[in-house]
């Protein structure tokens, strides 16, 4: 899985920080940052539950 | 089978008094999955039909066309409806009078949002700010009224509520409180032209939106036997009879996570939560005995934000009468202030401008910490 991060759309609502902190994180700066554009397996369910989510269909997902 | 009311297919509703009242966004962008076939789902959408009866005992809805609907288990997700202006504010059927709740309401309000005409807004809440906001957004001259001493106020602490006052003004927007609309005077076409203040202020407009809050869509459920007070009542597994949940808008119900205390709440992201937690919970009520299985009690910290101009106002969790600022200042529009409770435990986090902290406020509320523990990692 690649982890795809539009950031023309983001707004930094952090929905996907509280859904997937491994992977998505806000930081000070009020910027997202993507830990890990290649999640682990264990970590899938809840990348995909962060990008349906996100207020601004901001993260796209592709199979790797 | 969804039922629902709406000729639409499902779309979010958020950018209704923001990004499609402005511009940016067209209806296609508001569709919920979008690129889903409707013919390809695998439960049946019957949509533009309301239901207008249920039978608790039989397991059946009343469909306003005479069908009956028989099922094995019911989610009960009818949303509220905006409350309206009085009759006595003579403004019934007046063209340029909008609420704001659905994308029809959307469209129609839309269509009178152009630079330079005058919008009156009744009621500072969220939907109230918002509109004023993307009135103001695109050129109208706008006037918010509320009958609080500060906008939001069922929300925010009074320092914070002001702020919001003065992010209006510093944008133009001429806010007064402490005052109602006592009428509106309609011109021979039947639109408005100008309101009158209960203060005595006369305030000529071309647009007035009215939002005042609103109303759970119950009256359906008259002589079903559920329990219904400012919405349908259910248990802390939002179980409101053996085979029937709740969820969304309508629900009430009592939050564990904030010792017991009835909670109904109006948010999007409280949406998308319990109807998920709804969907498992009546899945359990079919498959087992409905009162004997073991089901996690749903107990959410509520979040909730708010865009208005360039600021973005989160709430974690729950206000309290004693709020504390965590960093940053409140004239400046970007700070974090915890409230809490009289044992100083945090109850809830207000971030402006400040998202990351929305979602360590909101780890802090359900993790019971102190106001200590929120100033180390908020301040």
């Amino acid at each position: 899985m690649k982890v795809n991060v539009d950031f023309d759309l983001c707004e930094s609502n952090a929905v996907c920080m509280a859904v997937a902190p491994e992977t998505f994180e806000v930081r000070d700066d009020d910027f997202l940052y993507v830990l890990n554009e290649n999640p682990p397996a264990e970590h899938h369910e809840k990348v995909r539950e962060a990008a349906e989510r996100c207020p601004k269909q901001a993260i796209t997902l592709e199979d790797v | 089978m969804v039922i629902g009311d709406e000729p639409h297919r499902p779309y979010d509703r958020p950018p209704l008094s923001k990004e499609f009242l402005t511009g940016p966004y067209d209806e296609d962008r508001l569709l919920l999955r979008p690129t889903a076939d409707p013919a390809n789902l695998d439960f049946t959408l019957k949509l533009g039909r309301k239901a207008i009866e249920l039978d608790v005992e039989q397991g059946r809805v009343m469909l306003d066309d005479g069908e009956v609907i028989t099922y094995e288990g019911l989610v009960i997700a009818t949303g509220a409806q905006p409350r309206r202006l009085p009759a006595s504010a003579g403004a019934e059927g007046a063209s340029g009078l909008h609420v704001l709740r659905s994308l029809d309401d959307a469209r129609s309000l839309r269509e009178d949002l152009h630079p330079g005409k005058r919008v009156l807004v009744v009621g500072a809440g969220f939907i109230g700010a918002e509109v004023a906001a993307s009135a103001r957004q695109m050129g109208c001259e706008v006037t918010l009224i509320d009958l609080a001493s500060a906008p939001l106020d069922r929300v925010l602490d009074s320092a914070s509520g002001m702020a919001i006052a003065d992010l209006h003004r510093s944008n133009g927007v001429d806010v007064r409180l402490e005052v109602a609309l006592d009428h509106v005077e309609v011109d021979e076409g039947g639109r408005v032209k100008r309101s009158v203040l209960s203060s005595g202020d006369v305030v000529a407009i071309d647009t007035v939106v009215v939002g005042i809050g609103v109303v759970p869509n119950t009256g359906w459920l008259s002589g079903s036997g559920l329990t219904v007070d400012d919405g349908v009542v259910a248990d802390e597994t939002c179980l409101a009879a053996p085979r029937v949940v709740v969820a969304g808008d309508v629900a009430k119900w009592p939050n564990r996570s904030f010792g017991g205390r009835m909670m109904r709440v109006e948010q999007w992201d409280n949406a998308i939560d319990q109807g998920g937690y709804a969907g498992r919970r009546i899945v359990a009520a079919i498959k087992g005995d409905a009162l004997a299985t073991p089901v996690e009690p749903y107990a959410p910290i509520p979040w909730f934000w708010s865009d208005q101009y360039d600021r973005k106002i989160q709430l974690a969790g729950m206000p309290t009468e004693r709020a504390e600022l965590m960093q940053g200042a409140v004239a400046d529009r970007q700070f974090v202030k915890a409230f809490l409770d009289e044992d100083d435990v945090v109850q809830g986090v207000l971030c402006w401008n400040r998202p990351r902290q929305a979602v360590l406020g909101r780890q802090l509320v359900a993790a019971g910490e102190s106001v200590a523990a929120a100033r180390e990692r908020l301040g």
